[in-house]
């Protein structure tokens, strides 16, 4: 029976999955960008002017994308969640409103500057600008982490009389006990997954040209990025996993499989098929003791399970189960991908490896599906409530009829995918012509820049081939 | 003692960011409106290029609205946007059409067509829902309990269908001044024609929803009609008329900068009138502005920041209007 709320939540999930993968990109290729052009403007390398001009076009769609979806967010608390709004409002939407007055106007104002300012406002302010969006993007995340960290571990808060949140230390609500965790966490996963597309970019170019310098450039750049970044971010992950252990245990013992306590040692599932209903693991795949070890660093440490938790305040173990398995397997494969470019480069074949090319390719969207398996491992794991352990997902609900919420949903999906497809289309067509072709990722028609962007399609002083 | 005051400056600076966004966003929306009656794809390319700088932080004002109201007044935004679910969602669905746009149609030459109509769709029901969402509110909204009490239709009424209508047609005016203000040569001229039947539709339509709103509800006809301040009931009008004056002398003088001012006049001028029929309610006739706030500490620490933060905006954005300042040539955005 799908319920109001149930059609409610799906629509979150829906459009909050469609969002994050536009942020998580250019998060990370705003910071690109910027270094790019810094290293231009330090080197006057072409090489490094063609790669911004190139994927400076590829930011412009991708960001507008992150902008429409955006603002559906902004206004779904509202539409959808309204008790939550009321409620929870005098604590996360001051922060929500931080957000678009230290990011969203500072992304907005100077992206115009940014992408093509540069023959208006000169070198020096066309960088600034750069910087201010990367900058944007970056706090961004910050505040919209803050506030997603304050659902997952509330703190410095009392509650009135009307059931409202009431904010008493605002230190304590922006720096709640996950936050910092899930801050490095996500803007690492940002990186990663910028690094990956432009790696599986620079591959797919490689294999049909191994001359165009551009190209060669990007690679190492990109693969040199993964190694680094890939290693930090399996070592974030299992601190905020053990964060996540002592503030929300119910999800770490659904991300586990645990449905029972374990007091002398508890195994790691590798695989199984969790039963909510029977409160078990079907054909479990265990290692013994090696859970205890990864989260207690002790081989015995008892490990309590789902039996302690009663049973209306359990997520639903199955989802968080395997997407929590889906991001750990896609996360050693990354720092995999960066020890073959390493082995690649220590013997001077970074360039010709055929197969290391074709795995960079066949990599480049697994940033993405790896940070929305993320988020559903931590928002599912939250479930059932939306404020841990104060406010009930089912409490949280506007007075909608489900025939309302069911009719926008269709139109969501509906509008999300023909839009968003077409976005992905044209994105991919940028991605598939090799850098310094100047081209907006058209082959005829008028040559211009991005659609931001009034002015020549060509700086003469940009030209680069 | 403080809490009064802090929620009244707040009601301000909403209802600030509102009026920043229906001038920056309401021309740009326009400009969309307009796109069919353009007589070919280079005044449509002009057109776009006009605005595609900055309709981004001009949209942002809008964000800042939704996100100032969840900040500061909770609970209105909790009774508000269930009220309006329909033409809320359909706003959000046009703006992604509209957004969107700016982009793809440099990206295609088969699809070029598609999205100049994504663009003028989203553009228009965008404004309708903004102009039929303000008639629901003015209109009043059922609250019990905390929560909207009203049903799933109550937000439509011919009175909200001439408030759409009349803003779609007040933006179009914006549009049409906007373009006749930065364009040049036929499109220009054009623009221009378009602006004066524009100018007389939106009196029109001012004049009705002015006609109709004191019908509505006896506080507004309270208001409007009775000492002292019925002074506004005199003096706004006077004031319409002066700048639809000024507007008509600009247009047929074919004055650049003038009827664009006049045009962003007529809306500062509607926009007071509004809030002196709503004052002090920020959800008529159920939430007054200080039912509806925050608790204080929500209040001064986004206050705080809103103070420093506003301005600095303001700088940045007129610093962007500046760098894209002046006339867009023709020819520019080709090769």
């Amino acid at each position: 029976m799908l319920t109001a709320e149930l059609l409610a939540r799906i629509q979150f999930a829906f459009t909050v999955s469609f969002h994050i993968i536009f942020p998580a990109f250019s998060i990370g290729l705003a910071s690109y960008l910027a270094m790019l052009n810094a290293l231009w403007l330090r080197t006057r390398d072409e090489t490094y002017l063609t790669l911004f001009n190139h994927w400076k076009k590829i930011f412009a769609v991708a960001f507008g994308m992150g902008v429409v979806s955006g603002i559906v967010m902004s206004y779904q608390f509202g539409t959808n969640w309204a008790v939550f709004s009321d409620r929870a409002g005098p604590v996360v939407g001051p922060l929500m409103a931080y957000e678009v007055l230290t990011a969203f106007f500072l992304e907005a104002g100077f992206l115009g500057i940014m992408l093509f300012g540069r023959r208006r406002v000169g070198d020096g302010l066309h960088m600034f600008a750069t910087a201010m969006v990367a900058l944007g993007t970056l706090i961004s995340a910050t505040w919209i982490l803050s506030v997603n960290s304050w659902m997952h571990t509330p703190a410095g808060f009392s509650i009135g009389e009307n059931g409202q949140f009431l904010p008493e230390d605002w230190w304590a609500i922006i720096f709640n006990p996950s936050f910092p965790y899930r801050l490095v966490h996500m803007v690492l996963a940002a990186y990663l997954t910028t690094a990956l597309v432009v790696a599986g970019v620079a591959g797919w170019h490689l294999l049909r040209d191994r001359t165009n310098p551009a190209t060669r450039r990007m690679f190492s750049m990109a693969t040199g990025m993964i190694l680094v970044v890939a290693p930090i971010q399996i070592l974030a992950g299992d601190m905020h996993g053990l964060n996540t252990l002592e503030h929300q245990p119910a999800k770490v013992m659904a991300m586990e499989g645990h449905f029972e306590s374990h007091p002398d040692g508890a195994p790691l599932i590798l695989f199984g098929l969790p039963d909510q209903e029977a409160q078990t693991v079907r054909w479990a795949v265990e290692i013994p003791y090696l859970s205890s070890l990864i989260l207690k660093h002790s081989f015995t440490a008892p490990l309590d399970g789902l039996d302690t938790i009663p049973r209306e305040d359990q997520p639903p173990v199955a989802i968080v189960f395997w997407s929590f398995r889906v991001m750990v397997t896609l996360g050693m494969l990354m720092a995999g991908l960066g020890l073959w470019s390493l082995w690649a480069r220590y013997k001077g074949r970074l360039y010709d490896w055929p197969a290391l090319h074709r795995a960079a390719v066949a990599m480049g969207p697994a940033g993405f599906v790896a940070v929305l398996a993320g988020w559903i491992t931590t928002e599912v794991g939250r479930q059932p409530f939306t404020v841990y352990g104060h406010l009930r997902t089912s409490e949280s609900l506007s007075p909608l009829e489900a025939p309302a919420v069911a009719t926008s949903l269709v139109a969501f999906i509906v509008v999300y995918f023909f839009v968003f497809g077409a976005g992905t289309f044209y994105l991919l067509r940028m991605m598939s012509l090799p850098p310094g072709t100047e081209r907006m990722g058209l082959r005829d028609g008028p040559i211009r820049t991005a659609g931001i962007t009034p002015g020549l399609a060509e700086d003469p002083r940009e030209r680069s081939d | 003692m403080a809490g009064l005051e802090l929620s009244f400056i707040w009601a301000g600076i909403i209802a600030f960011s509102v009026l920043v966004y229906v001038i920056l966003d309401g021309f740009d929306l326009g400009v969309g409106i307009l796109f069919p009656f353009a007589k070919d794809e280079r005044e449509r390319d002009v057109m776009m290029n006009s605005v595609a700088p900055i309709w981004d932080g001009n949209e942002t004002w809008l964000v800042l609205g939704g996100g100032g109201l969840f900040a500061v007044f909770p609970l209105a935004y909790a009774v508000v946007m269930p009220a309006l679910y329909p033409p809320i969602i359909a706003m959000l669905l046009a703006l992604i059409f509209r957004g969107v746009a700016f982009e793809y149609r440099w990206r295609t030459v088969r699809w070029k067509r598609l999205w100049d109509w994504a663009f003028f769709g989203g553009s228009l029901v965008a404004a309708l829902m903004q102009g039929v969402a303000l008639g629901a509110l003015v209109q009043g909204i059922e609250v019990e309990n905390r929560a909207y009490a009203g049903g799933r239709w109550d937000w439509l009424t011919p009175f909200s269908a001439l408030t759409g209508m009349a803003v779609v047609v007040g933006f179009a005016l914006l549009g049409a001044t906007w373009c006749n203000m930065k364009l040049e040569g036929r499109v220009q001229e054009h623009m221009r024609r378009l602006a004066l039947p524009l100018a007389v539709a939106t009196l029109g339509f001012l004049v009705l929803v002015s006609i109709f709103t004191p019908l509505h509800d006896a506080v507004y006809a309270e208001r409007w009609f009775r000492w002292p301040t019925a002074v506004w009931s005199f003096a706004v009008p006077v004031l319409v008329g002066l700048t639809a004056f000024r507007l008509w002398r600009g247009l047929v003088r074919a004055e650049d900068r003038a009827p664009f001012l006049c045009a962003l006049g007529l809306f500062l001028l509607a926009f007071i009138g509004i809030g002196i029929s709503f004052y002090p309610m920020i959800v008529p006739p159920a939430l007054t502005i200080r039912e509806a706030a925050a608790p204080d500490e929500s209040l001064l620490f986004t206050l705080v920041g809103t103070l420093v933060l506003i301005p600095i905006i303001l700088i940045y954005t007129g610093y962007t209007y500046w760098v894209f300042r002046g006339k867009i040539d023709a020819d520019e955005g080709y090769h």
